[in-house]
Order: structure tokens, then C-alpha cells, then sequence
């Protein structure tokens, strides 16, 4: 099949979804890959870049759609666009299907196939194609970097010879992909930085990020469960938003730059950081609302702009973060996009093979066969579950040294046990077994005791030298066929010289590989 | 008189003998140690030579020298990778000495008995030490000699299988014969009677059908034993042939055979308790074989596997500060340890933290991926017990895991009802990043999927582990 990617006709979409590498992939796949002349310009990428990969250039949008055979994209195609996707081809790109219904429908009655990158399942087979994840990564970490641009002041603490600079308080609102990104990035540029999620389960990867997670006193019972719906975080109830409210007017004034992340799937973004929060904050403190396009975190966000409020605080809207870097976002994007294609093409014979049995493709794909399969069922495979975890209770000191004590009273015990019915064992012994015997059973287990005694400490990696060298020893038995061989019967002497022959093998070989052994081990 | 000093020098032997053994504490000193052992032993053989055993003692040195030739070139010729099947092999002979020592005895004994008052008086060595006894001891001695005789034969002929599986020669997997167990309780239960019969003046008949009958139990119950249990079964071999030493001194009345025998055999028995619980099994389920069933249904094993190449794990360890190595028998097979080396000596140039760790059971033999590890001059301080290195995987950057399965196998933490919960494992999937040297998809010996494979974090890095890791070398820079 031949894949073919267009120049993004958005305007101010610098992203292209087939980098070279990605060709050089593809290609590995059995496919051949054509692309519009300077289609990755504005992410960097060369049409020379290209042709090395093995791409076909070719010089207008309207050859490009009528040679693919599949077209990948980045954003949902356009009128002009939808027009030239003809009956027998695939569009992979972007789509919002619940956005763009008319366009879904008209291309499903022509008899296209349209994959949404954005309809990919949440299941960890499909990861690797996740558009949404590699653009929420790229958005958090631009969102950080923009607030940056924007705030006067050093995100790191420091004390220089010109006076101590505070620290900057970076406030994360949705601990999803983009916001765990964004925690990654302030956390490393040195902010306090401090995280707020619905979902208590992710308390912990929070933590691991370096932030600090912003706890709300509620009921376990009334917290949503985030496995419910994908791994997103529900809606939440009226009594749980206004303790969330209150917690974030609690903390405004001291939080220098607010990064705000929250949405649910299919509504407009939640509203969390309203005016009067705002107006609280300090002038020169900055707020990113990463949900700008869905209405907005912040009450006075407006979607792609840049505003400075009367107190001084800058709020900015853009929905175009992942643009904005477009080199990172085009290479991750094609990414997703081959390992979309390469579950498409199952046997890397270069065909096309649309597996609706297939959880992930059969969620992706929103129009097929000359039909709307959009909403897809729901996948076999939940996504990922919550964890529950029980809490491991700390102990006190007095807890912990009545264990100890009951620990040592315990072994006390079986010590003494122990003993007590080795030393009767042994008294019984002696009862009936003649002198003679019990001289040489005193002599075993003592040997025994010391036995144990000594080979606990043999540290665990000598254990094959100790196996060699117990060997040898353990040929001591040499010494009972030394005294049988002077016997005056033939067949006795036979059998001890077999005897001290073996064990002499025995012996050398043993002692020697030890030898052998302990010479190897050398300290660095 | 000359019987005194061959007492004194017992006395220095069985001191040197412990002293050599305590010494394998540490590294360093365990390389003064094995020479208290050597001297020990020369000491002992030389004391009996000029003592009891001073008949045919010109033969006696001749067959030592043969012996000790055939043992140098054992010891000198053998790779370490072999290890495993040579101590098997020394196994097998001290058994089978034990056995030919505890005939002689009993001839010894049977020709002592028959001789009037006078013939005794005229006896020397040995059998004037046989015919001093009383009838009471005699039993006793009996007793003695049936048990260094059944434990020395079990330890041939298991030691025998152990060798043929270790080396290959043996199908591996655990083979019974129809009955299983049965049959070796049947067989224990005849040798019991027939020892009976034995006492009670049988004979010699009586003795070589216990004698056969133990030669069947050892070959049955190592034949039903797979290859992952290997360590436990050498060490209780190893423990086994001690007890076979000691049970014979018994009957010569020999304190140092007592004493050495009662030293090794304590040692197997530790090496064994300690090999066990490293699989968090009791003795008794490893020997009869096999693990137990699933005690329920078991978790479902959710993503896929992700393969990876040379150049994704080598663009990794150039990123990474610390790296932590898993080897397993897998190394030891592929006899990678010198490639491994190799690429912990670049590791280690480049100022990256690089340690191994070694769970108690990797390998065929306690110990073994240690040995291998010197081999290649891996320094051993780098070389970490499971204990020491488990905490330290949360801040490792790269875990690489070589030919090991079961003992980094997450569901013996997370799934109460796997086969192996409850074993200690490597906890290496809480390192950023896993890779696993495979030959391919497949579970490992106890035959339980590991979820390690799919997790996130971990990149399968299918192949020959050599032949893989050759590749990756020359990226590493």
C-alpha cells in the first residue's frame, strides 16, 4: 500500500504525521510512502530529508490524495479534504467524531475508512498509539516552559550575593498525562511544586514525580473510581467540588503559577479556579489552562489568547502547545501512527488487513464497510485498575519493642526446647548403648553443633567452593580403606584399593578447584 | 605408641578441617583456608599410613598418585560452567567408596568372628580392632555399617543421575517410573527388612540386596527431580555423602571420619535449607518433585510482550547511572559471563554504577553464577546477594536480566494463588527500565507465565544471550 502524508492545511499546524524515520519504518512494514512537497518544513523536516528516506515527493496536495492509498494526518481533514478521500482509501488522523458527525457520516456513506487516532483505546496494548498521551506529554511540558516565559521571577530558589530569591509555587490541577509532564518539568526547573487530583489513587505517582500532593478530607466511599471510565477522571459530586474550591482559595495567594489540566471526556472542562481566585493571586503570577479549548479551567480564560487580568495575573488560553513544538510532536505522533499501521498490516507484507475483531482498531476506526461504527462498543479489556492499597500502619516504639520481646521470648523457647529434648535424647541413648558407642556419638554431635555453628557464616557466594572443598574432606573416608587394605583377605584388598583410588581423585580434584575457584575471585 | 600419635594427628586434622571451613567466610581468607584443608588432609592420610593402615602402604601411595593425577586433570581441565557436574561426579565416587569400605567391614567382621581366641590375639590393624568387640557392639557395629552402606549407595547412583541431567546427558525434566513414590517407600521398606535380616545373621546376601536396593532409590528419586531443583539435590548429596563418611566412622570406630563426616554433612544440610527457602518450598516437596498445583485461579497476565534491539538497550545503558545485572542458568548455558564482563568493564570505565544480583538459587549449583562471575574477573565486591541489592531497585536506572526466570517473577509478591507465592524474588521491575536476554517467548522451568515480561517497563531482548549482548557490545562508547 502506499501511505501518504498532506501539509497540514490548518492554519499555524506546523505538525506533519510521517517524519523520515517513521518512513524508514513503514517501508520495513512492505509499504511505500509518498509526502506534499514541504509538508514537514515547519517541523523541521526537509524534503530532501525525505526523498534519502525513500519517500516520494510529490508537488501538489491533489496528487498526493489521489496516489495513497492511505492518508495520515494530524488534524481532522477539512471540506476540500474529505472531498478528495475517495471510496477506496483510509484517512488515519485526528477525528472527534462526537465534534464532527456530519463529516463522519458523509464519509462513511462514500465508503471510506477513517481511523481517529484520539478514539484509541485506553488498554496498555494500546499505548504505543496513543496520540492523545504523546500530545498531553508535549503540552504539559510546554505549558511549564510558557509560564516561564511569562513569570518574572526564577522557577528555583537561590541565595546569591545580590540578596535570596524565594522559590517559585507551581500549582498542578489534573494529574493526567499532560499534568504529570508538567509536574516532571517544574519539579526539575527547581518550583515548589504541588498537585491536585480527583483520583486519590494517583497520590502516589504524584509523589514519585517530586510534587507534592494536595489532600482533600473526604470519605472514601464518595470518591469517584477513575477504572470506571477509562482512566479518566469522572465527574465528581456537588459536596466533593465545593471542598475543592475551598482548598484551592486556601492556597491561591501563595501559588505563583497555576497549570490547569482538567478534563471529562465528552463535557465541557470543569470549572476550578474562578475569578475570585484570581484575584487573589499576586500580580505577575501566571495561569495556563491547558483546557482552554473545552471552555476552560479558569473562569476567565479565553481559548487561544493571552490575557493580563486587572491585578496582573497573565492567563493564557493557547490550544496549540503541541504545535508549537512541532519537530518533538511530529516525530512522536508518527510514531503512534506507524505502530497504528503496523497492527494494521499484521504480516509486514505491505497489506492492509481492517481486523474489526480487533479491540484497538475496531475502537479507532469510526467509519468502515460504508458505515458509522462510531460509538464503538466497549473493549474487552477494562483499563488499567485502580490499585486499592491498605495503608500499612506505622507502628509505635511500644509496639514495636513488645514485638521484639515477644520475638526473643519466642526464640528463647525453641532454643531452650530444642536443647532440652537433644539433652534427653542423648541421656536416653546412653542408657542403652555401650560406652564404647557413646564415645564416639559425644564426638559426632559436637561435630554436628560445630558444623552448624561454622557454616552459617560461609558467605552465600563461596557456596560452590564449599561444596568443592566439602567434597575433598568428605574423602576422608580414604583413611578406613587405608587400614582395610593391609588385610590378609584378597577380595577386601580389592575393594579398598578401588576405594583409596576414587577417594584420591577425590581429594586432588576437590582441593584443586577450590583452589582454582578462590584464585578467580578478585576485588575491583 | 605410634597409635598415639596417629590420635594427636587426627586431632590437628579435625581442627584444620574446621578452621578450613570457617575461613570460606570471606574471599580473602577463604584463600589461607583451603590450605588448613590440604594440610589437614595430608596430615590425616599420612598418620594413618604409618599407623593402623601401615600394610601395602607402598600400594596405597601408588593409587593416591594415580588418583591425584586423574584429579589434577580434572581440576585444572574443568570450566567453570561445569562445575555443577563435577561436584556431582565427586559425589558419586565418595558414595561409592563408602560402599566398598562398608563390605569390607562386614567381610572383615564375618572372617573376625569365625576365628577361635588364639587366631584373634595374632590379628593386627582393623580386625584385631573387630575382634575386641563385645556381641552388643558387634550389633551396634551392624547397624552402623547397613547405614553408611544405604547412604553411601543412594548418593552414588544419585549423584550418578544428578551428573547425567547436569551435564546433559540425562533428560532433564522430572521422569518417574509408574508407582512414583510408592515405589520408593516400597523399596525403603524392603531394605528395612532386609537390614533386619541382616542383624540377625543373614549375611552378606542380605547386605547387597539393601546395597540394591538403595542404588534404586537414589537413581528413582533424582530421576523424578527437575533442573531448576538441582541446587537443592547436589547439596543434599553433598550432605548425604558426609552422613555416609560419618555412619562408616561409626563403624571403624574412626573419630575423625565421624567428625569430618558430621561437618559435611551439616553443611549440605544448610545449603539445602537455605537453597529452599529461596524457593520458599519445605525439603520434602522438592524432593518428591514437582510443584504444587495452583491453589486457585490465577491472575490474568494483561499487555504484550515489546520486543527490542541492540540499539535501544545500548542507547539505554549509555543514558543510564546505574545498572543492575540479573544473571540466571541462561547465562551459564550461553556461557556468556565473559561477554557480561566485558560490557560491565565498559559500564564500569565510564563511571556508571554496575552491580550484579544474585538470587540464592540462579544457576544448577549454590553459588555457581558467583564462580562463573570471578571467572570472567567480575571483582566480587560488585556481585550482591538478593538481601543486599532488593532495596536498591527503585533508584536503579537499568536492570538487565540474563537467563532468568521464576527468580524475577513479580507473581510470587502479587498473585496468592501462583505456584511460586511467597518466593523471594529480585524485585527488578522496580527499576525505570527492564530488559530481558531471552531465547524466546516461553515460560520458565515451573512452567508459570511471568508477568515481568509485560509490564511497561520492560523491553524483551529475544535471542541467544551471547549472541545478543556480542551485538551490543560495540555500541556501548
Amino acid at each position: 500500500m502506499i501511505i501518504g502524508a498532506p501539509k497540514e492545511t490548518f492554519e499555524g499546524e506546523a505538525r506533519v504525521a510521517m517524519t523520515p524515520d517513521s518512513a524508514l519504518q513503514l517501508q520495513k512494514l512492505g509499504h511505500s510512502c509518498v509526502i506534499e512537497t514541504g509538508a514537514g518544513a515547519a517541523a523541521g523536516f526537509s524534503d530532501d530529508a525525505y526523498a534519502t528516506a525513500g519517500v516520494e515527493v510529490v508537488k501538489t496536495a491533489a496528487a498526493l490524495w489521489k496516489a495513497a492509498d492511505v492518508i495520515v494526518k494530524v488534524r481532522p481533514p477539512s471540506d476540500t479534504e474529505a472531498k478528495r478521500l475517495s471510496a477506496d482509501k483510509t484517512l488515519i488522523s485526528f477525528f472527534y467524531p462526537a465534534a464532527n458527525e456530519k463529516l463522519m457520516k458523509s464519509l462513511a456513506k462514500k465508503g471510506s475508512s477513517v481511523i481517529a487516532m484520539d478514539m484509541v483505546p485506553r488498554i496498555s496494548r494500546a499505548q504505543k498509539m496513543d496520540a492523545l498521551s504523546s500530545m498531553a506529554n508535549i503540552a504539559g511540558y510546554r505549558a511549564v516552559i510558557e509560564a516561564g516565559n511569562n513569570f518574572g521571577r526564577f522557577f528555583t530558589g537561590q541565595v546569591t550575593a545580590a540578596g535570596k530569591v524565594p522559590p517559585a509555587k507551581v500549582l498542578v490541577v489534573g494529574a493526567g498525562v499532560a499534568g504529570l509532564a508538567a509536574i516532571g518539568t517544574s519539579t526539575s526547573l527547581g518550583a515548589i511544586t504541588y498537585a491536585f487530583d480527583v483520583r486519590p489513587e494517583v497520590a502516589e505517582q504524584i509523589e514519585s514525580m517530586g510534587a507534592e500532593f494536595v489532600f482533600l478530607e473526604f470519605d472514601d466511599s464518595e470518591l469517584p473510581d477513575g477504572a470506571e471510565t477509562g482512566g479518566y477522571a469522572p465527574p465528581s459530586s456537588p459536596e466533593f467540588q465545593a471542598k475543592q474550591l475551598e482548598k484551592f482559595r486556601e492556597i491561591a495567594p501563595d501559588i505563583d503559577i497555576v497549570i490547569t489540566t482538567a478534563l471529562i471526556p465528552n463535557r465541557a472542562a470543569p470549572l476550578l479556579w474562578t475569578k475570585d481566585m484570581v484575584e487573589m493571586m499576586k500580580p505577575g503570577s501566571v495561569i495556563i489552562d491547558l483546557a482552554a479549548e473545552k471552555g476552560g479551567n479558569c473562569e476567565l480564560t479565553v481559548m487561544d489568547e493571552k490575557i493580563v487580568s486587572d491585578n496582573g495575573v497573565t492567563i493564557i488560553g493557547y490550544t496549540d502547545f503541541p504545535s508549537q513544538m512541532a519537530a518533538q510532536s511530529s516525530t512522536l505522533y508518527s510514531t503512534n501512527i506507524r505502530h497504528m499501521l503496523a497492527d494494521l498490516t499484521p504480516e509486514k507484507d505491505g497489506v492492509i488487513v481492517h481486523d474489526m475483531d480487533d479491540d484497538v482498531i475496531r475502537g479507532a476506526t469510526v467509519a468502515h464497510a460504508s458505515e458509522v461504527t462510531f460509538p464503538p462498543p466497549p473493549p474487552k479489556v477494562a483499563a488499567i485498575a485502580v490499585q486499592k492499597k491498605e495503608p500499612i500502619k506505622e507502628l509505635t516504639a511500644d509496639e514495636k519493642r513488645a514485638l521484639e520481646t515477644a520475638a526473643f521470648k519466642k526464640q528463647t523457647k525453641t532454643q531452650v526446647g530444642l536443647l532440652a529434648a537433644g539433652g534427653a535424647l542423648l541421656l536416653a541413648i546412653g542408657l542403652v548403648a555401650p560406652a564404647s558407642f557413646m564415645q564416639h556419638f559425644i564426638v559426632f554431635v559436637l561435630s554436628v553443633f560445630v558444623g552448624f555453628q561454622v557454616i552459617w557464616n560461609v558467605s552465600h557466594s563461596l557456596h560452590t567452593p564449599l561444596m568443592a572443598v566439602t567434597n575433598a574432606i568428605s574423602s576422608i573416608i580414604i583413611l578406613g580403606a587405608l587400614t582395610q587394605i593391609g588385610s590378609t583377605s584378597g577380595i577386601v584388598v580389592v575393594l579398598g584399593a578401588l576405594a583409596v583410588f576414587m577417594t584420591g581423585i577425590n581429594i586432588f580434584g576437590g582441593f584443586l578447584v577450590t583452589r582454582r575457584m578462590l584464585a578467580m575471585f578478585q576485588k575491583s | 605408641m605410634e597409635y598415639g600419635f596417629t590420635t594427636a594427628a587426627y586431632v590437628v586434622a579435625a581442627v584444620l578441617f574446621i578452621l578450613s571451613l570457617g575461613g570460606l567466610s570471606g574471599q580473602e581468607s577463604a584463600k589461607r583456608a583451603v590450605w588448613y584443608g590440604i594440610v589437614g588432609m595430608a596430615l590425616a592420610v599420612f598418620a594413618t599410613l604409618i599407623g593402623p593402615g601401615s600394610g601395602y602402604w607402598a600400594l596405597s601411595i601408588i593409587l593416591i598418585a594415580a588418583g591425584g593425577a586423574i584429579g589434577y586433570q580434572l581440576a585444572t581441565k574443568v570450566q567453570m560452567t561445569q562445575m555443577p557436574e563435577l561436584v556431582a561426579a565427586m559425589h558419586s565416587l565418595v558414595g561409592l567408596a563408602a560402599v566398598f569400605v562398608g563390605f569390607n567391614a562386614d567381610i572383615e567382621l564375618t572372617r573376625v568372628l569365625a576365628m577361635d581366641d588364639t587366631a584373634k590375639k595374632g590379628l593386627e590393624g582393623f580386625a584385631a580392632l573387630l575382634a575386641k568387640k563385645s556381641s552388643v557392639e558387634v550389633s551396634i557395629l551392624r547397624v552402623e555399617l547397613v547405614l553408611g552402606i544405604f547412604i553411601g549407595a543412594v548418593t552414588f547412583t544419585g549423584s550418578v543421575i544428578a551428573y547425567g541431567k547436569l551435564a546433559g546427558r540425562v533428560d532433564t525434566s522430572a521422569t518417574k517410573l509408574p508407582g512414583g513414590h510408592m515405589l520408593n517407600a516400597g523399596a525403603a521398606a524392603l531394605s528395612v527388612l532386609f537390614a533386619i535380616m541382616y542383624f540377625n545373621g543373614g549375611g552378606m546376601f542380605m547386605l547387597v540386596l539393601v546395597t540394591l536396593l538403595a542404588l534404586f532409590i537414589g537413581y528413582h528419586l533424582i530421576m523424578g527431580i527437575g533442573g531448576a531443583d538441582m541446587p537443592v539435590v547436589v547439596s543434599m548429596l553433598n550432605s548425604y555423602s558426609g552422613w555416609a563418611a560419618a555412619a562408616i566412622g561409626f563403624s571403624l570406630g574412626n573419630d575423625l571420619l565421624i567428625v569430618v563426616g558430621a561437618l559435611v554433612g551439616s553443611s549440605g544440610a544448610i545449603l539445602s535449607y537455605i537453597m529452599c527457602k529461596a524457593m520458599n518450598r519445605s525439603f520434602i516437596s522438592v524432593i518428591l518433585g514437582g510443584f504444587g498445583g495452583p491453589a486457585g485461579e490465577q491472575m490474568a497476565v494483561e499487555g504484550e510482550q515489546i520486543a527490542i534491539e541492540a540499539d535501544g538497550v545500548a542507547a539505554a545503558l549509555n543514558d543510564a547511572d546505574s545498572i543492575v545485572i540479573i544473571p540466571g542458568y541462561g547465562m551459564a548455558v550461553a556461557q556468556a559471563q565473559q561477554t557480561v564482563s566485558e560490557l560491565v568493564r565498559k559500564l564500569r570505565a565510564k563511571g556508571k554504577n554496575v552491580r550484579f544480583a544474585i538470587h540464592p538459587v540462579a544457576g544448577r549449583l549454590p553459588g555457581h553464577m558467583n564462580v562463573l562471575l570471578a571467572e570472567a574477573k567480575v571483582p566480587y565486591d560488585i556481585v550482591l546477594e538478593m538481601d543486599e541489592i532488593n532495596d536498591d531497585f527503585p533508584e536503579t536506572d537499568v536492570a538487565i536480566v540474563i537467563g532468568s526466570n521464576d527468580i524475577v517473577n513479580p507473581a510470587a509478591q502479587d498473585d496468592p494463588n501462583s505456584p511460586i507465592a511467597g518466593m523471594p524474588v529480585l524485585e527488578c521491575w522496580k527499576a525505570k527500565q527492564v530488559f530481558v536476554s531471552k531465547r524466546g517467548q516461553g515460560t520458565g522451568y515451573s512452567g508459570i507465565e511471568n508477568p515481568l515480561f509485560f509490564k511497561e517497563n520492560t523491553r524483551m531482548f529475544y535471542g541467544d544471550a551471547k549472541q545478543s549482548l556480542d551485538k551490543l557490545l560495540p555500541m556501548i562508547d
